[in-house]
C-alpha cells in the first residue's frame, strides 16, 4: 500500500507555479522594491525552490514518515540514546501559548512564568547531581561538555595555572576527545582494565601537572558502575585536576547516586534522554550542565535569579566563560524535562532508574547465553554484547544482527559502540518497555540467531531499502538535489502591490 | 508511575529470571559510600490534571505574543508558521525516532534531511549545506572554527554589524584557541568597505559578515566580499532567510561559508530554542564542515536511497581530531524547516519577504513620525529598523508599551553603549497596520502622559 508517487523527491513534485502557501493582500501602502532595496543587493532570479500544493507537501512528508522507526510505532533499544517513551502530555503543555510563544527579548516582567520554571529547574538538576549551580544554556550534551570544559579553562586561567591535557577513556563517547580538542586541551585516552572499568594504573601514569580534567562516564558505555569512582575522584584531585561526568547514562542513577556526592566537580544532562525530551530524528536535545560552587562564576550568562517572589535573569558575572549560543537555551526541551520531573517527583525518578536497570537485567538474563556479554554479569541501564564469535564462526556480524532485527519489527541496537567491545551490540532498553516486548525482542534474537546464515547477511528484508551503499555515497558526494526537475518561470520582482496574492493565483 | 508498564506479577518474573530477589540487589555495584539513601528533594508527583493546571498557571504568568503584538527581533522573529507545519512535524514517526544510524530504519529521515540540505543551498545559492548546527550563533563559531582550520590562519575579523550574541559566541569557542579577534566599526548601521579594507590582511582566516545585518540595514555584500577576498580572507555570512525572498543570495555575491539562525522558517520563538543553525558552503570546505550529511546513494537491489555520510569528519570515528564535537543537532527543527519551505515555495516566500519589507517601512514611517522617535540611520533595511528615543529613555518606553499591549522593541545599549537610546525594531508579515498604527499612537500618547514621565524617573534609576 506504499505510495511511491507522493514520496519522490521535493524538486520531482515540482509544477512551475502551483502554490501552497499564500500572503494576503498588503494592508499598508505598497513599496517599490527598488527603491527600498539598493540594486546590488537585490535578488536576479527567483529562487530555485520546489513548487507545491499544500495536499502535495502533507503527503510526501506523511509518507516519509511512515518509512521511518520511531519508539512511537517500534521498541528502539538503541544503547547510549535512552530512546524511553515521551509522554504526549510534555507535547501539549510545552506548546501552550504562554511558554512557547515568548520572544527572547521581552521584557522580564511578561516571563515570569516562565522565568520561574527555568529557575526551579535548575534547583532541580543541582539536587539531581548533588552539585551547586546550573546553566541552562548549552544546546546538546556535546555542547555541554565543551561548555564545561571552557569553564574549567577559566578556572585555572584564574588560578594561574597552566594545565593543558584531558583525560579520556578510550571507551567513552566521541564527543569528549572532540570537545577538549575544540576547548583547546589535549586529549590524552585512557585504557579500561579486564573488568571494563577505568585503568587506575594507566591514570596514575598519565595524570600529573599537566591534568586539567578527567572525562568519565558513569555507568560507563559498557553499562556499568565505576565502582572505583571514589579513588578515581581522589586521584584526580590530587593532582590538582577536576572530574567531570559525561551524564548520558544518569538514567541508571536518578535518585541512586548522585555525581556531586561521586567525586564528580562537573557534569551535563542530556534531558532529551535522561528526562524523555523527544529525540526529533537527531535533535533538538539540550546539554545543561552543573557545577560545584568554585566554579559558578565561570558558568555561562545568563542564568535565573529569584529575588524575593521576582524571578530575572542575572548578567554580572564578570569571570563568566561568556555565552555559548545566542538566547537563553534550547527551553522547549528544557520545558518538557521539568514537566518530566513533576510528573514523577523525587521518588519516583529514583523509580525510573529501578525500572530501568530491571529491564535491562532482564534482557541481558534472556540473552546472555546466545550472545556474550565481556565484561559483565550484571548490569546498569544497558549492557553490551558482543558478536565476534558469532562473525568468526558463523560469519554474522553485528550489523548483520542489526538489520535483521529490522525485519522482526525492532529497531537495530547501537552497533560498534563503544570501540573497546568488538563487534559491539549495545542494548538499552529503557524503563517504558513492558516484560511482552522484552520477550519478544529476546525470542526474535534467538530466533535470528538460528536463521541461515545468508538469510540474516542479507537482511534487511521488508524494508523499503536493503544495504545502502556508503562506499558510494561517500564517494559521489551528492548531497543534494541536482536542479528542479522542471525549469521554474517566474515574472521579474516588481513592486509590492495589494494584488500580491491574486497574482500569485496565476496557476 | 505514569510510564511504567510493569504488574506485580512481571516484577516476580522478571527478578526470577535475573536471580536476585529484589530491585535493590541489582544495585550492589555501586559502593555505599557513592549511595543516596534519601529520596531526592524534588516536588510531584503531579498526575497529569495536576501537572496541567501546574503548566497552565505558569503559562498565565507570561505575556505571550499571541497576547501582545511583538515588535521585537534581533535574530528571532514572530513569523507566521502554517498549520501544516505543526501538524506533519507532531507525527510520532518524525519527533520520536533518533539521529538515522540504521539507513535502513530511517529512511523517512534522510530523505528529508537531503530535501532540507538541498532545499538551503538552493536558498543561500551555495553547493553543499549540513543536516544542521544548534543556532545562529553557534554556527557563526562553527564558521569560524572551519575558516581557522582551512587557512591555517588565526586572525578573525567580524564586523560589528554581526548580531552581538553571535560575536559573543565565537569569542567563547576561540578563547583557547589563540585567535586574534578583531572588529570592524560601523558608520550609519553598516560596515564602510574602507573600514574593512584597512582592517582585513593577509593574516586574516575569515571575515564574518551579517546581511541585512543586526541593525536590519543592507550591507554592500559583494563589496565587502570581494575586498576580504583580496586580502586572502574566507568570507563568512550571516543571513535572514526569509529575506532571500528578494535580496540576493549569499552565494552569487561571492561568499564561501553561509549560516543562519533558521527560526524564521516555521520555527516557534520558544523564548530563545530550540532553534536551527544553518551552515552552507562551497563544496571545496566539504572535508572540514562539521555536523551530519545526507547523502544520496543506491542500495543492494538498486534502489535511490540516502544514508549518513562523509562520516570520518565526525566525532564518533575521529574523537579529537573531528571537525567539531557535534553529535544531536536540530533534527526536527530542520524538518519543519523544509516543510515550511516547500509549503511557501519561491513566491510564497517572495511574498513574505516583501510583505515584512511593505511593513517595516511604513512602521518606520509612522513611528519616527510620533515626537518622540526619531531614524537612528537612513541606510536601506530590510524587515528591521533603529529608532532614537529623543527622551533617553528606551527601557521605560518598552516597559510603557507594554502596558499598552505592545512588545516594542529591543534596547541598544546593552550591546551598544553608543546606542543606548536606540530601539531595533522588527515588523513580520504577521503585523497589521492597525497594531503598527496602535504602536504609534500608544508612544505620542505615553510620550505626553505625565504618568509616564513618573514611571519613567522611577524605572531609570532602578537600572
Amino acid at each position: 500500500m506504499r505510495d511511491t508517487q507522493s514520496t519522490k523527491l521535493l524538486s520531482e513534485l515540482s509544477r512551475p507555479g502551483r502554490r501552497g502557501a499564500k500572503i494576503g493582500p498588503l494592508d499598508v501602502p505598497a513599496v517599490n522594491i527598488r527603491e527600498k532595496i539598493p540594486a546590488y543587493a537585490l535578488a536576479d532570479a527567483p529562487l530555485p525552490l520546489p513548487e507545491l500544493s499544500e495536499l502535495d507537501v502533507v503527503r510526501h512528508f506523511t509518507n516519509l514518515s511512515t518509512l521511518n522507526m520511531s519508539v512511537d510505532s517500534h521498541f528502539y533499544p538503541l544503547g547510549s540514546c535512552t530512546m524511553k517513551y515521551n509522554p504526549k502530555r510534555n507535547e501539549r503543555l510545552a506548546s501552550l501559548p504562554g511558554l512557547l510563544a515568548l520572544h527572547p527579548y521581552q521584557p522580564e516582567e511578561s516571563l515570569q512564568g516562565m522565568l520561574r520554571a527555568l529557575w526551579e529547574l535548575q534547583g532541580m538538576l543541582a539536587e539531581i547531581a548533588g552539585l551547586h549551580a546550573v546553566s541552562l544554556q548549552p544546546a546538546a550534551g556535546a555542547q555541554g561538555e565543551l561548555t564545561a570544559l571552557l569553564v574549567a579553562a577559566a578556572y585555572f586561567k584564574d588560578r594561574n595555572e597552566d594545565r593543558t591535557n584531558v583525560l579520556v577513556p578510550t571507551s567513552a563517547h566521541g564527543t569528549n576527545p572532540a570537545s577538549a580538542a575544540m576547548a583547546g586541551f589535549k586529549a590524552i585516552g585512557i585504557e579500561s582494565d579486564r573488568e571494563g572499568m577505568i585503568d587506575l594504573n594507566d591514570l596514575d601514569r598519565k595524570l600529573d601537572e599537566k591534568t586539567a580534567v578527567l572525562m568519565i562516564t558513569n555507568p560507563n558505555t559498557l553499562g556499568l558502575f565505576e565502582h572505583q569512582i571514589c579513588e578515581v575522584a581522589k586521584r584526580v584531585h590530587d593532582a590538582g585536576g577536576l572530574l567531570y561526568l559525561d551524564g548520558a547514562n544518569m538514567n541508571a542513577i536518578l535518585g541512586i547516586a548522585r555525581p556531586g556526592d561521586f567525586g564528580a566537580d562537573m557534569m551535563h544532562y542530556n534531558p532529551h534522554k535522561t528526562f524523555s525530551g523527544p529525540h526529533g530524528g537527531g535533535g533538538p536535545g539540550a546539554g545543561p550542565i552543573a557545577v560545584r560552587e568554585m566554579l559558578e562564576p565561570y558558568l555561562p550568562t545568563p542564568r535565573v535569579v529569584k529575588r524575593g517572589e521576582t524571578y530575572s535573569l542575572d548578567w554580572k558575572k564578570p569571570k563568566t566563560i561568556g555565552r555559548v549560543r545566542s538566547f537563553f537555551g534550547n527551553v522547549g526541551i528544557l520545558i518538557r524535562a521539568y514537566a518530566y520531573i513533576l510528573s514523577h517527583g523525587g521518588e519516583g525518578l529514583a523509580d525510573v532508574s529501578r525500572y530501568a536497570v530491571l529491564n535491562a537485567n532482564y534482557l541481558l538474563a534472556k540473552l546472555r547465553d546466545v550472545l556474550p556479554v565481556p565484561f559483565s554479569k550484571g548490569c546498569l541501564h544497558e549492557f553490551v554484547g558482543s558478536a565476534s564469535e558469532l562473525k568468526s564462526e558463523r560469519g554474522i556480524s553485528a550489523m548483520d544482527l542489526a538489520k535483521r532485527l529490522l525485519d522482526y519489527g525492532f529497531h537495530a541496537p547501537t552497533v560498534y559502540f563503544p570501540l573497546t567491545v568488538k563487534e559491539a551490540v549495545m542494548i538499552e532498553p529503557t524503563e517504558t518497555e513492558s516484560r511482552e516486548t522484552l520477550d519478544a525482542f529476546a525470542d526474535a534474537m534467538r530466533t535470528i540467531l538460528s536463521e541461515p546464515v545468508e538469510l540474516v547477511q542479507s537482511a534487511p528484508h521488508s524494508s523499503s531499502v536493503n544495504r545502502p551503499d556508503e562506499v558510494r555515497a561517500a564517494k559521489e558526494q551528492h548531497l543534494a538535489w541536482s536542479d528542479l526537475s522542471v525549469t521554474a518561470s517566474k515574472e521579474s520582482i516588481g513592486p509590492v502591490s495589494p494584488s500580491v496574492a491574486s497574482a500569485g493565483e496565476r496557476a | 508511575m505514569s510510564y511504567l508498564p510493569h504488574t506485580l506479577d512481571d516484577l516476580r518474573i522478571m527478578l526470577a529470571t535475573i536471580g536476585v530477589k529484589d530491585i535493590e540487589s541489582l544495585f550492589s555495584e555501586i559502593p555505599e559510600d557513592c549511595r543516596l539513601r534519601r529520596p531526592l528533594d524534588i516536588a510531584g508527583p503531579l498526575d497529569e490534571i495536576s501537572l496541567t493546571a501546574h503548566m497552565e498557571m505558569l503559562a498565565s504568568g507570561t505575556i505571550s505574543t499571541s497576547q501582545a503584538a511583538c515588535f521585537l527581533g534581533g535574530g528571532a522573529y514572530d513569523h507566521f508558521v502554517p498549520a501544516v507545519v505543526d501538524h506533519l512535524a507532531s507525527r510520532g514517526e518524525f519527533y520520536t525516532s533518533y539521529t538515522p544510524y540504521q539507513a535502513e530504519a530511517s529512511q523517512g529521515n534522510l530523505q528529508v534531511y537531503f530535501e532540507y540540505q538541498s532545499l538551503i543551498a538552493n536558498l543561500t545559492g551555495m553547493e553543499v549545506s549540513n543536516m544542521s548546527l544548534y543556532d545562529g550563533g553557534s554556527a557563526a563559531a562553527e564558521a569560524v572554527l572551519m575558516s581557522l582550520s582551512v587557512s591555517s590562519k588565526r586572525r578573525v575579523v567580524i564586523s560589528s554589524t554581526v548580531h552581538p550574541e553571535y560575536r559573543e559566541v565565537v569569542k567563547t569557542y576561540c578563547a583557547n584557541l589563540g585567535v586574534e579577534i578583531v572588529t570592524v566599526p560601523s558608520n550609519n548601521g553598516v560596515v564602510d568597505p574602507q573600514e574593512l579594507q584597512k582592517i582585513v590582511d593577509g593574516d586574516t582566516a575569515c571575515v564574518l559578515l551579517q546581511q541585512p545585518n543586526f541593525f536590519g540595514s543592507i550591507e554592500r555584500l559583494e563589496e565587502l566580499t570581494s575586498i576580504a577576498h583580496a586580502a586572502g580572507a574566507i568570507v563568512a555570512v550571516s543571513v535572514d532567510p526569509v529575506s532571500l525572498g528578494i535580496l540576493k543570495r549569499p552565494g552569487d555575491c561571492g561568499v564561501d561559508l553561509v549560516i543562519a539562525e533558521g527560526q524564521c522558517l516555521g520555527n516557534h520563538l520558544a523564548y530563545g530554542g530550540p532553534y536551527l543553525g544553518i551552515l552552507a558552503c562551497r563544496e571545496s570546505f566539504l572535508r572540514r564542515m562539521p555536523g551530519r550529511l545526507a547523502g544520496q546513494t543506491t542500495d543492494r537491489r538498486g534502489n535511490r536511497c540516502w544514508v549518513l555520510t562523509l562520516q570520518t569528519r565526525e566525532q564518533h570515528i575521529r574523537r579529537e581530531k573531528a571537525t567539531s564535537n557535534v553529535c544531536t543537532n536540530q533534527g526536527l527543527l530542520a524538518l519543519r524547516s523544509a516543510i515550511h519551505l516547500a509549503v511557501l515555495g519561491p513566491e510564497g516566500l517572495r511574498e513574505v519577504a516583501e510583505s515584512c519589507l511593505a511593513k517595516a517601512a511604513y512602521a518606520k514611517q509612522r513611528l519616527t513620525a510620533t515626537a518622540r522617535l526619531t531614524s537612528a540611520f537612513d541606510s536601506a533595511f530590510f524587515k528591521e529598523f533603529v529608532v532614537r528615543d529623543a527622551c533617553g529613555a528606551p527601557g521605560s518606553l518598552v516597559a510603557d508599551l507594554l502596558d499598552a499591549g505592545y512588545l516594542a522593541g529591543v534596547p541598544l545599549g546593552q550591546w551598544y553603549p553608543e546606542l543606548d537610546d536606540c530601539l531595533l525594531v522588527a515588523v513580520t508579515e504577521k503585523r497589521t497596520r492597525t497594531q503598527i498604527d496602535g504602536l504609534a499612537a500608544a508612544v505620542d500618547f505615553i510620550s505626553t502622559s505625565k504618568v509616564s514621565h513618573a514611571r519613567h524617573a522611577v524605572h531609570e534609576a532602578s537600572v
